[in-house]
């Protein structure tokens, strides 16, 4: 009933909203509270804040290895110097007093920790039972008001095996059947009771917007036969984005208007146009499912047109066809190596895409959007650089490792506590049995913030969830 | 066992095919026949065949290609897929894996819908798989219907086998699709080997059975007598039992797994029962709680324990089959011997599907033959030249062509769509 109430609204995004607006809680008292406080901020950003706290860790040399940093460089039989959860030195031959941890990594290769932009571990856990899809709350075109944090089920089994593969801190996203989906949360991917001990330390929120295919067959040709639902084309989707942006614009003046220390009481909150508020105020970064590179170009002119920047489109299988332009716009483009033709917007995927566009000077990304693909990113960014090469696009490894860890930061907002192995960042670090760009290489060990969290030698010492403590294949190597 | 079924069809389309297939002869290959790894070998390929060659003077009017040292294997056979039967898998009009509608299930016969101009066709055969097996998904019975084997040569006549096997599924795919649990799955099943075992004589006074109608009882018939493989998907160990148990039951029926994940907890009663398995190497998540026990160790105790084991790509089966050889790389990195990841990947599928001639380099093989500029399960390594049935491949596909459109982003002159 909820549905179908909600699919009419769609139709017309005015009406949806001052629908919603009766439907939902708004905490006219609280605000009010707020308001005669002495912040200037009427509301607070952050109610499920961050309760992560780095786990005890040694001084560890890792010693001898081949590194490629993240940004660019490698280094040979090089030395990385993790300490008080930090990375303290990288160099040749370093010093240390007798009672460091040395680990000798010599024939192995250190890396910053993979970080996977778009991930859907937690909001469609394993198992995939019906009762564990909180990925996509598809009950209306516009749900900006929902966070992918209120969703996850931080005991999937996923993140542990995404740890196994030097995954040390994703992006979780709601799915993307709607046009503005919700709010996306950063992790480390260190296992928590709650989500709130998973979230990375001031990592800034993100909101997931999807073009084309899914918000039309969802709400569309798919759901609300004919004459349907809205968005029910293209054009559609563009009216939807544009009409939610309008009625954000007026939100944002009138609080931006608000003097705190009138007698004037504060705005209505609003959810669903806090989060798109956040977007115009460049505190919220934004994540674009969106495959066509025709359909990139025009929410470039949309974004521009409201005043503000996509951080990434993802999926982005034909930004190779516009590879200048996304250089230009200094936009990152969040690609698998290979994924083709599941639907007719992935049609044109080309295997070069990602060194197409880093050849292009744009910012190219390995996202997985898989559980299974996050296992093995690097295997990802190993096939898209071999098949640049094979086209002379001469992109070394070191560069293509910045796929994984640097662009993807950037991207989220936390580069300047991870994605490199520079000193004073995070001790995200993953040491590999081999060549990371080799079918063969494992991870041997993942360090987040300096501590040892998965250790392939010690496959007694990595962590088994809730969910699988007592079946078949406990504590078993996965 | 399985190894042993011959099919007419196989070797008409390789007497086709070898009318025009070169003369060729490989020297200076690394290459791995099969069952061994040899430096600086020559191998000889006539009439689309593998013909023996003892390292003397080539025959006459043979084509003398230097391999410079480079890795030359068998092509990889992808051993469960369905490329060819779609084109573009959430277009329903493109899609023929399953028909959720239709009132029939055994008699659905995949070579009515494979396309060898299938844009995924060339894809897949330029990563180095030569041979495909096309299988049917899972609708609205447990028993989806007939696939079969075919070679991604793109032609009219590229069917290798026709009619290879029957797929059905028993696990909660199979379930949900019988009226909702496994009971009724299994019901549903001894009905359906019922009905087929005793097809015609029954219908001879009434047209549908306890469990098929007419035309799938005819269908399923050569499977249910032991006549023509019958290819499971099952995951749980519990669900494996009761396969094997079904063999006990009917000794004569020739069965195959596919999925298996938790194959590793029952690996000493499938390799007892001599029954296969094709798995996905990659498959270590409780995705469903029918596989609770997946692990990347399924594989590695499987062939420890003598099971014949074939790998496979679960994750898009249709549009990256050829992503077969990651999977075998992944394999190796889990434990596997790189021979044993090779033979999954070539002779294991090649014996599960009586292929007889495929899958190896051996003399009197098809020539089904590729060069690599690497370590063929390497990620970064790719075929630079590939050869089905003796015959040398183009290297090109729709996605090259997009590439080769867009390598360069410059339109002074023309849009982009002049250039190809």
């Amino acid at each position: 009933m909820k549905h179908a109430i909600k699919l009419m609204a769609g139709a017309a995004i005015a009406v949806s909203l001052s629908a919603c607006d009766n439907g939902k809680e708004t905490e006219p008292t609280e605000t009010t509270k707020t308001a005669k406080s002495e912040t200037s901020e009427a509301f607070n950003k952050n109610p499920y804040p961050s309760t992560y706290k780095p786990y005890p860790s040694e001084t560890v040399l890792l010693q001898g290895a081949t590194v490629f940093d993240g940004i660019g460089n490698e280094y040979q039989n090089y030395d990385v110097l993790l300490k008080g959860g930090e990375i303290a030195e990288i160099g040749e031959g370093l010093e240390v007093d007798d009672d460091v941890e040395v680990v000798d990594a010599s024939g192995k290769f250190v890396t910053p920790g993979i970080i996977d932009n778009h991930s859907h571990l937690g909001v469609y856990p394993s198992p995939g039972v019906s009762a564990h899809g909180d990925g996509n709350e598809a009950s209306g075109p516009v749900t900006a008001e929902v966070w992918a944090e209120h969703g996850v089920w931080p005991q999937d089994p996923g993140f542990t095996r995404a740890l196994a593969g030097g995954i040390t801190s994703l992006q979780i996203l709601p799915g993307s059947a709607n046009l503005f989906g919700g709010r996306g949360v950063t992790v480390k991917n260190v296992l928590s009771r709650t989500v709130q001990g998973m979230k990375f330390p001031d990592a800034p929120y993100t909101l997931k917007m999807a073009c084309g295919e899914n918000p039309k067959r969802v709400y569309g040709y798919g759901n609300g036969g004919f004459p349907g639902g809205a968005p029910y084309s293209r054009m559609g989707n563009m009216a939807g984005y544009r009409n939610s942006w309008i009625k954000a614009a007026d939100y944002k003046k009138k609080w931006d208007d608000w003097d705190p220390d009138s007698d004037e009481a504060a705005p209505a909150r609003d959810l669903e146009l806090d989060t798109l508020k956040g977007v115009l105020d460049g505190d919220i970064l934004v994540h674009m499912h969106c495959y066509r590179a025709d359909e990139m170009a025009q929410v470039i002119d949309m974004s521009k047109e409201f005043g503000y920047k996509v951080a990434s489109f993802h999926h982005a299988v034909e930004s190779y066809k516009i590879a200048d332009k996304l250089a230009e716009e200094n936009i990152c483009s969040s690609m698998w190596a290979d994924w083709y033709g599941f639907k007719m917007e992935a049609y044109d995927g080309i295997r070069e895409n990602i060194p197409m566009v880093h050849n292009a000077g744009a910012c190219a990304i390995v996202h997985s959007d898989s559980d299974v693909g996050i296992q093995r990113l690097n295997q990802e960014a190993a096939k898209a650089l071999a098949d640049g090469r094979r086209v002379g696009i001469d992109i070394s490894k070191a560069d293509a490792w910045t796929w994984l860890s640097s662009n993807p930061a950037k991207s989220l907002g936390i580069f300047d506590q991870t994605g490199s192995l520079e000193p004073g960042k995070d001790a995200d670090v993953v040491v590999w049995s081999a060549d990371p760009f080799s079918v063969y290489a494992n991870a041997e060990k993942v360090y987040i913030d300096g501590a040892l969290m998965f250790d392939a030698d010690r496959p007694q010492k990595t962590p088994v969830t809730d969910f699988e403590l007592g079946q078949p294949g406990e504590g078993d190597i996965k | 066992m399985i190894g042993k079924f011959t099919i007419l069809a196989t070797a008409a389309s390789a007497l086709v095919l070898g009318a025009i297939a070169q003369d060729i002869a490989i020297e200076n290959a690394k290459l791995w026949d099969g069952s061994k790894l040899t430096e600086d070998a020559t191998i000889v390929i006539r009439d689309g065949k593998v013909v023996a060659w003892d390292d003397g003077a080539l025959p006459d009017g043979v084509e003398a290609i230097d391999a410079e040292g480079a890795w030359v294997t068998p092509g990889i056979i992808a051993s469960f897929t369905q490329a060819g039967i779609v084109e573009v898998g959430a277009e329903d009009s493109t899609n023929d894996t399953v028909a959720p509608a239709s009132p029939y299930s055994a008699a659905l016969d995949m070579s009515d819908a494979f396309n060898p101009s299938a844009a995924m066709i060339d894809m897949t055969r330029l990563e180095g798989v030569t041979r495909i097996v096309v299988a049917p998904g899972i609708s609205s019975s447990l028993i989806g219907g007939q696939g079969l084997v075919a070679d991604t040569s793109g032609t009219p006549d590229s069917i290798t086998k026709s009619k290879a096997f029957t797929y059905i599924n028993l696990g909660e795919a199979g379930a949900g699709v019988s009226g909702g649990s496994r009971p009724a799955a299994w019901a549903k099943l001894r009905a359906a080997l019922g009905d087929a075992r005793t097809y015609p004589a029954r219908y001879i006074t009434s047209s549908d059975g306890d469990a098929l109608n007419r035309i799938d009882a005819q269908a399923f018939s050569a499977a249910a007598r032991g006549q023509q493989l019958i290819l499971i998907g099952v995951s749980r160990a519990s669900d494996i039992r009761q396969v094997i148990a079904l063999t006990e039951q009917y000794p004569n029926l020739k069965i195959a797994l596919v999925g298996a994940q938790e194959g590793w907890m029952v690996a000493d009663e499938l390799a007892a029962a001599d029954i296969p398995v094709i798995i996905d190497p990659f498959d270590n998540l409780p995705s469903r709680f029918e596989n609770l026990g997946a692990t990347q160790k399924n594989a590695r105790r499987l062939i420890e324990a003598g099971v014949k084991t074939a790998f496979y790509y679960s994750d898009d089966a249709s549009h990256q089959a050829r992503l077969t050889l990651q999977s075998a790389g992944n394999a190796v990195g889990s434990g596997v011997d790189f021979e044993d990841a090779m033979r999954a990947i070539t002779s294991a599928p090649a014996e599960i599907f009586g292929l007889d001639g495929y899958g190896s380099l051996t003399t009197g093989s098809a020539g089904d033959l590729v060069i690599w500029d690497g370590d063929p399960l390497e990620v970064m390594s790719a075929p630079t030249r590939v050869f089905i049935d003796g015959e040398e491949q183009t290297m090109e596909s729709r996605q090259t062509k997009l590439r080769d459109r867009y390598l360069d982003l410059d339109e002074s002159e023309k849009p982009l769509a002049y250039r190809r």
